[in-house]
């Protein structure tokens, strides 16, 4: 199951591409929108990689399972005598492994970009990899809560992002307060707590919406 | 339907009543606040406000669950009934909290936890309402609505405990508390006056929409099997929207 997403994925290159470039893109849009201070690029370096990270997990979500359930895939899937729960863990690892894991390798790059101080690099790193799977199996949720649904890109935004607010929270704390010179052990820990609750609880629930849309 | 109809006026009732003592109360006969004069009486609308919106919350939860394991039809409208209340009374609860901010605090809004788990409290509802509103099919919306609903009381301990985890600038609780309330009794009264008065509110709004909402259901079945030949998607919720529809059809294609 995750090899055959991971190939889809693969194959139809363009679709990690696309929210990769987004995620530059819009980066490189700050330093021109609030002007290219290094003082005050870098005080928000942090807050910018990771509510774009979001943004751009979030814009991949229709990836997850919009297309399966269009073509029927998803139905049969449902039949086969492997559990939904762990179906969507699968999906979910393979939408962060083609999504969440670029973005580790791309922020460092966005962080120099724009002017983040070396003692931010580890705790953005190391909070991204906690918290970007978190982001994908919350996001399974939301999208697999509306399909069928109309207009589900807008819904998806407005269903998971309220969801997402704890993560981007923790993560950006994370980085400040090791530029502050503060222990980072603590924001980790919460991001690690958090992953380790959505990571049965989500795949849970987004089984059994999935299995609401197949009346 | 019979207890939500006996019930009816006892929350009018109550509602006026108790609704009347507290205003009454709160306005003339309580103490201004040492510190904050007058603008503490914000609190008698603030906290039953505040208190409704997370219930409301709770009371969807709970009937969500019960939707999702024994699929009870009661339960999908109350909680379809409560929704919009519970974002109207989260969004009083944010207005006049920012309302009572400016003076005392010398801000509209500051991002602490208390204030972001409410305004996160909102955007739940909004999500909540807007999901089980987006299907083309009546009543299709209600499972994952539930679902989301369910997903979303992970917030409500986070309300309840920012104050304690977090330093806050907003106070943490005063009144339910292991050594008892630290508020004034002449303030406590009116308060809780107010506080029943908002419950009693709730299930006056709640019966109605309740009535409502299942005579919307005969309709849209009446009309379903009067007028099936004809056309057999007109009901009565969505022939609202469906003018403004055609009309982007229209332009679109």
């Amino acid at each position: 199951m995750l090899g055959r997403d991971l190939r889809l994925a693969y194959r139809q290159g363009s679709d990690v591409v696309l929210a990769l470039a987004f995620f530059i893109i819009a980066a490189s849009l700050f330093p021109l929108g609030v002007g290219p201070d290094p003082k005050v690029l870098a005080g928000m370096a942090a807050g910018v990689i990771w509510v774009l990270a979001l943004l751009s997990v979030m814009l991949s979500l229709d990836r997850l399972f919009q297309t399966d359930y269009d073509d029927g895939a998803l139905e049969l899937m449902a039949l086969s005598p492997v559990p939904m729960t762990l179906l969507v863990l699968a999906k979910s690892l393979s939408h962060w492994l083609t999504t969440g894991v670029p973005l580790l390798v791309l922020a460092p790059v966005i962080a120099v970009m724009l002017n983040m101080p070396a003692e931010g690099f580890l705790p953005l790193i190391v909070g991204l990899a906690v918290g970007t799977p978190t982001l994908s199996l919350i996001g399974a949720i939301g999208a697999a809560l509306v399909l069928g649904a109309r207009r589900a890109n807008l819904l998806t935004a407005l269903l998971v992002l309220p969801l997402y607010i704890p993560v981007l929270i923790f993560g950006v704390t994370a980085v400040d307060a090791a530029l502050a010179g503060l222990p980072i052990r603590p924001h980790l820990l919460l991001m690690a707590a958090i992953l380790a609750a959505a990571l049965p609880l989500a795949p849970w629930a987004a089984a059994a919406a999935i299995r609401t849309s197949f009346q | 339907m019979k207890i939500a109809n006996a019930v009816l006026p006892f929350a009018v009732g109550g509602f006026v009543i108790l609704t009347g003592i507290g205003v009454y109360l709160g306005l003339f006969n309580s103490p201004s606040d040492y510190q904050q004069g007058d603008t503490v009486r914000i609190m008698y609308i603030h906290v039953p406000a505040a208190y409704l919106g997370v219930m409301i919350y709770g009371v969807i939860a709970g009937s969500s669950l019960s939707l999702l394991i024994w699929k009870h039809p009661l339960a999908e409208l109350i909680a379809r009934a409560s929704a919009p209340v519970g974002l109207v009374f989260t969004f009083l609860c944010l207005v006049t909290g920012s309302l009572w901010g400016k003076p005392m605090w010398g801000t509209w809004w500051v991002w602490d936890a208390r204030l972001t788990s409410m305004l996160i409290l909102l955007f739940l509802y909004a999500g909540y309402i807007a999901l089980s509103n987006a299907f083309d099919e009546p009543g299709r919306g209600n499972k994952p609505a539930a679902i989301l609903a369910l997903v979303g009381v992970v917030n409500l301990p986070i309300i309840k405990f920012s104050v304690d985890w977090w330093n806050t600038l907003h106070q943490p609780a005063s009144i339910i508390r292991m050594d008892g309330p630290t508020i004034a009794m002449e303030m406590l009264t009116p308060l809780f006056y107010m506080l029943g008065g908002f419950t009693c509110f709730y299930l006056m709004i709640l019966v109605i929409r309740l009535r409502s909402e299942i005579a919307a259901s005969k309709l849209r079945i009446a009309m379903m099997s009067g007028a099936m030949a004809s056309n057999p998607e007109a009901d009565n919720q969505q022939s609202a929207s469906e003018p403004g529809r055609r009309e982007m059809e229209k332009v679109g294609g």
